[in-house]
C-alpha cells in the first residue's frame, strides 16, 4: 500500500509538472505575451517597444529557463540598469548591496508564487482569499449533493422498474442534461426576476462573500449541486438494483427480514461502494460548475480568478491556478482508489 | 397591429416549423414500419424512452437543417429592426413590408433581433460542429486505445499517461488557453488540426488493409482510391488560403487554392480542435477498457490461433464486439460536445460574438434576465431539450442492446 501511494505520488508530480510547463509555454507564446505588454503598458505600443518592455520585465530568453525560474530551480533573472538592480526575486527597484542579499532563487519550491499582473498582488494571498470563497460554495454543494443523490438512488434502485424508480430515474436524466448555464439561468429567471414575481432569492451571490445566508446563496449550490447529482444517483441506482438481486439478499428475505432491514442492514452499505469513487471522480466536473457559477451569479471565488487571470493573460496567477485544480483533481483520484479498497475487501491492490 | 396572445404565438410557431413535422411523420412512419428489418436502429422504435429522445433530437437536426436552408426562419438573424429592442414575444414589427414577416415571435433580443430566427439558426451551429467532433473523437480515441489496450506495457502507460494529463486540466482552462485569438496567430490550432485529423486517415487505411491484405487484387485499388480521397479532403480540412500555418513570421505551403474547395474559418477551426482534444482522451480510456475485456475471450484467442495480424484482431474481432457500449457513449458524446459548445459560447470564446449559437445567446440574455426572460429561456431550453434527447436516446439504445 505504501509503495501504490508513493508510486502515485510520482505520477502526480510528473503530471503536475507536465501540465503546468503546457500552461506556462502556451501562455509565454509571443503573441499572449505582447497582448500582455499592451495591456501593462499601453495600447499604442510599437513592436520595438513591446520588445523591450518584455526584455525589461524578465519575458525574454527562453521557455525552458523562465520555467526553471518560475519553479526555482534556476537563479531569478536580474538586470541592472542606471536607477539600480530590478529582478524576478526583487521588489520594484534595488541599489546593488541589497540586490546583493535578495534571494537566487525564488520560484514555487522556495513558496513564492509569483506576483499577479491582474491584481497588482502576490499570487499566493489572491489565490488562498478566493480559494477559501470556493471551498465554502464546494462544502455547501456536497452537504446537499451527496445525500439527496445517495437518496434518490437508492430509492429508485430498491424496487426497480416501479413508478417510483421510473420518476426518478427520468428526474436524475433530466439533471445530467441540464448544464450549470441553462440551469442557472432558468433558476434566476424563475425565482428571482419580475416578470414571474416569485423573488425567492437573489440573483447575484456578491453579498454571499462577506455574509452568505439562504436567500443570497442557496441558487448557485442547488445549480452546481444539481448537474452532478443525476449522475451520482444513477451510479448508486445502478449499483443497488444489482445487489437487491444478489443471492444473500433473497435469503435474508427468505429468513422472514423486514424489507426496511434489508434494505438498511443488508443491502445499502455494499451498494454504497461504486457510488463512493464516483463522487470523488465527480471533482473535475466541480471544478467546472464552480467557474461558470461564479461568472453566472458574480460570486468572486476560484473560478472567477480563473477567468479573470485567463482573460488577462496573467501568467503566474494562471500557473497558480492550474497548479490548484491539478492537485485537487489528482488528490481525489488517489483518495477514491484508495478508499474503494478499503470499502470493497475483496479488491486488494497487486 | 395588436401583439400576438399566447396561442397564436404557439400556432404560428407550430405553422412555420411544419417542414420538421411533415419530415419526422415521414420518418416515423418509415421507421416504424421496416422497424424489424433495422437492426438496432429499429429495435429503438420498441423502447419508448429510446422514441422520446430519437424524436426530440431528430427535431432538432431537422430544425437545423431546414433553419440551414432559411426555410423556418422569420427574419434575417443579424439583422436588427429599430424600435423591436427587448420587445415582448408576439410584439408586430413595425413598418414590415410587403413578403416581410409581421411578428416577432419570440420577441426581440437586446440588439433588436428576432430571437426566434436566431434560435433556429443556433440550431445549425450545434449539429453542423457537434456530430462531427464526436465522430473525430471516436477516431481519435479507437485509434489509439484499441493498441494501448492489445498490446499493453509501455505503450499503454504512455498513451494512458498522456490521456490522463488532458482529463486532469479543467476544461475551461484549457478552452481559456487555446480558443483566443492570439493562440489562433501562433497557429498552434493548426497544427493541432493537422495531427488530430489525420487519425482518420490511419484508421481507414489500417481497417481495410488489414481486412484485404490477403487479396492483393482488390487491396492495390482499393486503398489507393479510399486513402486519397481521405487524403485529399484532409488537405483540404487542414489547409487555408494555399497554406498548412500562415503565421506573420512563416508559413507552410499547403494544398494549391484550385484544389481546395472550402475553408474553415479560423474561429470555428480552433473550437472543433478544441472539442475534438477534450473528447478524446475518455474516448480512449472506454475503448482501452473494452478492449482489455474483450481480448481474453476465446474468439480473439480463435483468431490468434489462426494466425490473424494484431490490427485484424483489434479491428474486426474486438471493435464490432465493443460496438454497444460504443454507440451508447456516442449519443451521450455529441451531448456532452454541445454542452461544451454552449460553455464556450457561454464565455464568449472562438465564435464570432454576433454567432446565434446558444451558448453566446444564454450569455447576452442573462445580463438582463431579471427585466426580461424572453431573449435567454429559449436558447436555454433547446439546449437543455437537445442535450435531454440524446441522453434518453443513449438510454433506449443501452436497454434495447442489453436485451439480446
Amino acid at each position: 500500500m505504501g509503495l501504490f501511494i508513493l508510486r502515485r505520488s510520482g505520477v502526480m508530480l510528473l503530471t503536475a509538472l507536465c501540465l503546468t510547463f503546457i500552461v506556462f509555454f502556451l501562455t509565454n507564446l509571443y503573441p499572449n505575451l505582447e497582448k500582455l505588454a499592451k495591456t501593462q503598458g499601453n495600447f499604442r505600443m510599437s513592436d520595438e517597444a513591446v520588445a523591450s518592455w518584455l526584455d525589461a520585465n524578465g519575458y525574454g530568453g527562453s521557455m525552458v529557463s523562465k520555467y526553471g525560474q518560475w519553479l526555482g530551480v534556476l537563479p531569478g533573472w536580474t538586470r541592472e540598469t542606471e536607477k539600480g538592480v530590478t529582478g524576478r526575486c526583487i521588489t520594484g527597484t534595488a541599489s546593488a548591496e541589497q540586490a546583493a542579499e535578495a534571494p537566487t532563487f525564488c520560484g514555487i519550491l522556495q513558496g513564492d508564487w509569483g506576483y499577479s499582473t491582474r491584481f497588482k498582488d502576490e499570487v499566493s494571498d489572491i489565490i488562498s482569499e478566493r480559494l477559501g470563497n470556493t471551498g465554502l460554495l464546494m462544502f455547501w454543494v456536497l452537504m446537499l449533493m451527496v445525500p439527496s443523490a445517495l437518496l434518490i438512488g437508492v430509492l429508485a434502485g430498491m424496487r426497480e422498474g416501479t413508478a417510483t424508480d421510473r420518476t426518478l430515474s427520468t428526474a436524475s436524466i433530466l439533471t445530467t442534461a441540464t448544464p450549470e448555464y441553462v440551469s442557472g439561468v432558468i433558476f434566476i429567471a424563475v425565482f428571482t426576476s419580475s416578470t414571474v414575481g416569485l423573488k425567492w432569492f437573489k440573483g447575484t451571490a456578491t453579498s454571499a462573500m462577506d455574509n452568505p445566508n439562504f436567500e443570497n446563496f442557496f441558487l448557485p449550490v442547488l445549480t452546481i449541486a444539481l448537474y452532478g447529482m443525476g449522475y451520482i444517483a444513477r451510479m448508486t441506482r445502478a449499483s443497488m438494483t444489482e445487489v437487491m438481486t444478489a443471492q444473500y439478499i433473497r435469503t435474508a428475505r427468505l429468513k422472514g427480514v423486514s424489507f426496511h432491514n434489508i434494505v438498511l442492514k443488508h443491502a445499502l452499505r455494499n451498494a454504497l461502494i461504486a457510488p463512493f469513487t464516483v463522487i470523488m471522480l465527480q471533482f473535475p466536473w466541480l471544478l467546472n460548475g464552480v467557474v461558470i457559477v461564479e461568472t453566472l451569479f458574480n460570486y468572486k471565488g476560484f473560478g472567477w480568478v480563473l477567468v479573470e487571470a485567463a482573460g488577462n493573460n496573467d501568467i503566474e496567477l494562471l500557473l497558480a491556478v492550474s497548479v490548484v485544480s491539478v492537485v485537487v483533481v489528482l488528490v481525489t483520484q488517489l483518495i477514491s482508489d484508495i478508499g474503494y479498497v478499503y470499502l470493497n475487501p475483496r479488491i486488494r491492490i497487486s | 397591429m395588436e401583439p400576438l396572445g399566447f396561442f397564436e404565438i404557439a400556432l404560428r410557431i407550430i405553422y412555420q416549423l411544419s417542414p420538421v413535422w411533415i419530415s419526422m411523420v415521414i420518418l416515423f412512419a418509415l421507421s416504424i414500419g421496416f422497424k424489424r428489418r433495422l437492426g438496432l436502429y429499429g429495435k429503438l422504435f420498441d423502447s419508448p424512452i429510446g422514441m422520446i429522445g430519437f424524436a426530440l433530437v431528430m427535431f432538432w437536426v431537422f430544425t437545423g437543417i431546414y433553419g440551414a436552408m432559411d426555410m423556418i426562419v422569420t427574419h434575417d438573424p443579424l439583422s436588427q429592426v429599430s424600435g423591436m429592442k427587448n420587445k415582448l414575444p408576439g410584439t408586430p414589427v413595425p413598418g414590415a413590408g410587403e413578403g416581410e414577416y409581421p411578428y416577432y415571435l419570440l420577441g426581440g433580443d437586446n440588439l433588436a433581433r428576432d430571437v426566434f430566427s436566431r434560435l433556429v439558426k443556433g440550431a445549425w451551429e450545434v449539429i453542423k460542429i457537434a456530430p462531427m467532433a464526436a465522430v473525430f473523437a471516436f477516431m481519435v480515441g479507437i485509434t489509439l486505445g484499441l493498441p494501448a489496450g492489445y498490446y499493453g506495457g509501455k505503450l499503454d502507460t504512455f498513451l494512458s499517461f498522456a490521456a490522463n494529463l488532458i482529463l486532469a486540466f479543467p476544461v475551461i482552462l484549457l478552452f481559456y488557453l487555446l480558443v483566443t485569438p492570439e493562440i489562433v496567430a501562433t497557429g498552434v490550432p493548426n497544427y493541432m488540426a493537422i495531427v488530430l485529423f489525420i487519425f482518420p486517415i490511419i484508421f481507414v487505411g489500417v481497417l481495410l488493409n488489414s481486412r484485404y491484405y490477403t487479396r492483393p487484387k482488390l487491396r492495390n485499388w482499393l486503398l489507393p482510391v479510399v486513402l486519397g480521397t481521405i487524403i485529399w479532403f484532409y488537405l483540404q480540412l487542414v489547409s487555408n488560403g494555399g497554406y498548412l500555418i500562415n503565421t506573420p513570421e512563416y508559413a507552410i505551403w499547403g494544398l494549391p487554392r484550385a484544389m481546395d474547395m472550402f475553408d474553415i474559418p479560423g474561429g470555428i477551426l480552433v473550437v472543433f480542435v478544441s472539442v475534438v482534444f477534450v473528447n478524446s482522451p475518455t474516448v480512449f480510456r472506454i475503448v482501452r477498457g473494452l478492449t482489455l475485456d474483450i481480448k481474453t475471450r476465446d474468439y480473439v484467442a480463435a483468431a490468434q490461433t489462426r494466425g490473424e495480424g494484431p490490427w485484424y484482431i483489434m479491428l474486426w474481432e474486438i471493435l464490432p464486439n465493443a460496438r454497444g457500449p460504443l454507440i451508447v457513449d456516442f449519443c451521450l458524446r455529441i451531448g456532452y460536445t454541445t454542452i461544451l459548445l454552449g460553455t464556450l459560447g457561454f464565455f464568449g470564446l472562438g465564435l464570432p460574438p454576433e454567432s446565434p449559437d446558444w451558448g453566446s445567446t444564454i450569455n447576452d440574455g442573462r445580463k438582463l434576465l431579471s427585466i426580461y426572460l424572453h431573449p435567454a429561456l429559449p436558447p436555454a431550453f433547446a439546449l437543455l431539450t437537445l442535450v435531454l434527447g440524446l441522453n434518453l436516446l443513449a438510454d433506449g439504445l443501452r436497454e434495447e442492446s442489453l436485451k439480446d
